[in-house]
């Protein structure tokens, strides 16, 4: 009994420490801040890299082969070995290198660093949202691309009114996926020196040397809030399931 | 209207695959007049459909000339995009927009193509609707109607573009039998009221009925081309002899 007691008092002086003195739980919730902040963003602009390379990518998949010669069909051919460079590196070097490249090399100038987060961040989640985009619009029927195309709706229009549409819809919780993997990624902007959830919870630790409180508190927080957005994913799948179509 | 002015002309148009090893099209030659109603037959695998998609060139041939309204749209500097807002088609799976109302599908193409305004797209959607008996719909999602329902709305959506001519890509293939009727009775109606069209079918009743021309095609060519009464009652080619035996 006595042991529990002392136990128990142990915890709270360790919370009191890690959390309450000096107002150190400021740290995670600025960094939570942040960390909300950069996958929001980094995310959007993910998603509209990841369209615009989905659609070179899978206009070149269906139509190059039957494209008439000439300089349309050649800016496509460059477009879409842009895009398969880009692909492959991306996903073929780890985040944290492309993050501090970013940072050290091609952004050095900036001293923004949420900014150069977001960038590179969004730069890298592209590569992954292309290809399930690509996805979403290699499974719309055919008949859809040509009905746009017979009412007159030029490639881009038919692209834009008829078949993004309909593959951001399917794709959608995969999307949303993406968005949960993307959380648990920005954890290692503190490697460009950004005060990020994870971050916080360092400092924290530095200042008290007690890694146990600000680590699990830490983890806790990412649990909590990718099971909060987990049981929306299911929600929104479910929906669209029951949605017509 | 005048009946004898020229809409399309289509020279020696050929569609081949591999090289030439496959001829879906072997050199057509044919002329549709304003207000024709031009009704395609044929086996299956005879270049009636290919032949139909060229004409908008959804389908883009690999030699003739078709001339719409006196431009070649098989020349690579027309601007096709222009020419398909004045030519409707039709297809056999509808392939109406899924994720649009439809309304919207009816409206989106006037809308954004002829800028109309929603009001005025509406009215007009609105009036088509009535006349297919179906505006109670105007709200509804394309998997909420009937297959018969799907292509009487893909008919007027083509028609709210006010195209010159309709191509029908086998409107009822799709359609379970007792929901063919009313697809025909709408087309029917649109040949009343002297649209031009271009109608791939199998329906024989129909063809013999509304057609002004009958076009029989087999392996590529047009092997026999004639008024209905010509075509059904005197066919003069074996081939067509052996296909109205089989259909008819």
């Amino acid at each position: 009994m006595e042991g529990l007691q002392t136990w128990w008092e142990g915890i709270q002086k360790q919370f009191y420490i890690n959390f309450i003195e000096d107002n150190r739980w400021k740290y995670l919730w600025d960094g939570l801040g942040v960390t909300l902040q950069l996958t929001f963003c980094a995310v959007l602009i993910g998603i509209v890299l990841g369209v615009i390379l989905a659609m070179i990518r899978s206009t070149y998949d269906k139509n190059y082969r039957e494209m008439r010669p000439g300089f349309s069909r050649f800016v496509l051919k460059i477009l879409d070995v842009i895009a398969r460079i880009y692909l492959t590196v991306i996903r073929g070097t780890p985040v944290v290198v492309q993050l501090m490249i970013m940072y050290y090399i091609i952004l050095a100038s900036s001293n923004n660093k949420l900014m150069v987060g977001m960038i590179a961040f969004g730069v890298n989640s592209g590569a992954y949202v292309a290809e399930i985009v690509r996805s979403g619009i290699m499974s719309i029927d055919g008949g859809q691309f040509e009905a746009g195309r017979s009412l007159g709706f030029n490639y881009v229009q038919t692209m834009r009114y008829v078949i993004i549409p309909q593959a951001l819809k399917n794709v959608l919780p995969a999307l949303a996926n993406e968005f949960i993997v993307l959380l648990k990624e920005t954890s290692v902007a503190g490697y460009i020196a950004m005060q990020d959830l994870t971050k916080g919870g360092d400092i924290i630790r530095g200042a008290t040397y007690s890694p146990f409180m600000p680590l699990i508190g830490v983890a806790l927080i990412y649990l909590v809030m990718v099971m909060f957005f987990t049981f929306l994913v299911n929600k929104l799948e479910r929906r669209l399931r029951n949605s017509e179509r | 209207m005048s009946g004898n002015e020229s809409l399309i002309r289509v020279e020696n148009l050929q569609k081949h695959y591999n090289k030439g090893a496959i001829k879906a099209l072997d050199g057509i030659n044919t002329e549709i007049k304003k207000g024709e109603v031009v009704v395609v037959i044929g086996p299956s695998g005879s270049g009636k459909s290919t032949f139909l998609r060229c004409l908008n060139l959804l389908e883009v041939p690999t030699g003739g000339h078709i001339y719409f309204d006196g431009v070649d749209i098989t020349d690579v500097k027309t601007d096709i995009n222009i020419h398909r807002q004045r030519m409707g088609m039709v297809f056999q799976h509808f392939n109406l927009f899924p994720h649009m109302t439809i309304l919207k599908n009816m409206i989106i193409a006037p809308m954004k193509l002829q800028g109309k305004s929603e009001a005025e797209a509406t009215e007009m959607a609105m009036s088509l609707l009535r006349r297919v008996g179906l505006e109670d719909r105007a709200n509804a999602y394309p998997s909420q109607l009937s297959g018969g329902q799907k292509q009487r709305i893909a008919i007027v959506r083509a028609l709210c573009m006010q195209p010159e001519v309709m191509l029908f890509d086998e409107p009822t293939s799709a359609l379970d039998p007792e929901m063919v009727g009313e697809v025909l009775e709408v087309m029917k109606q649109l040949a009343d009221e002297n649209m031009t069209m271009v109608v791939v079918t199998h329906e024989m009743g129909f063809a013999r009925e509304v057609a002004t021309r009958v076009m029989f095609m087999a392996d590529g060519r047009q092997v026999e081309e004639g008024t209905p009464e010509e075509i059904f009652t005197n066919p003069k080619s074996e081939r067509l002899q052996t296909f109205l035996a089989k259909v008819l």
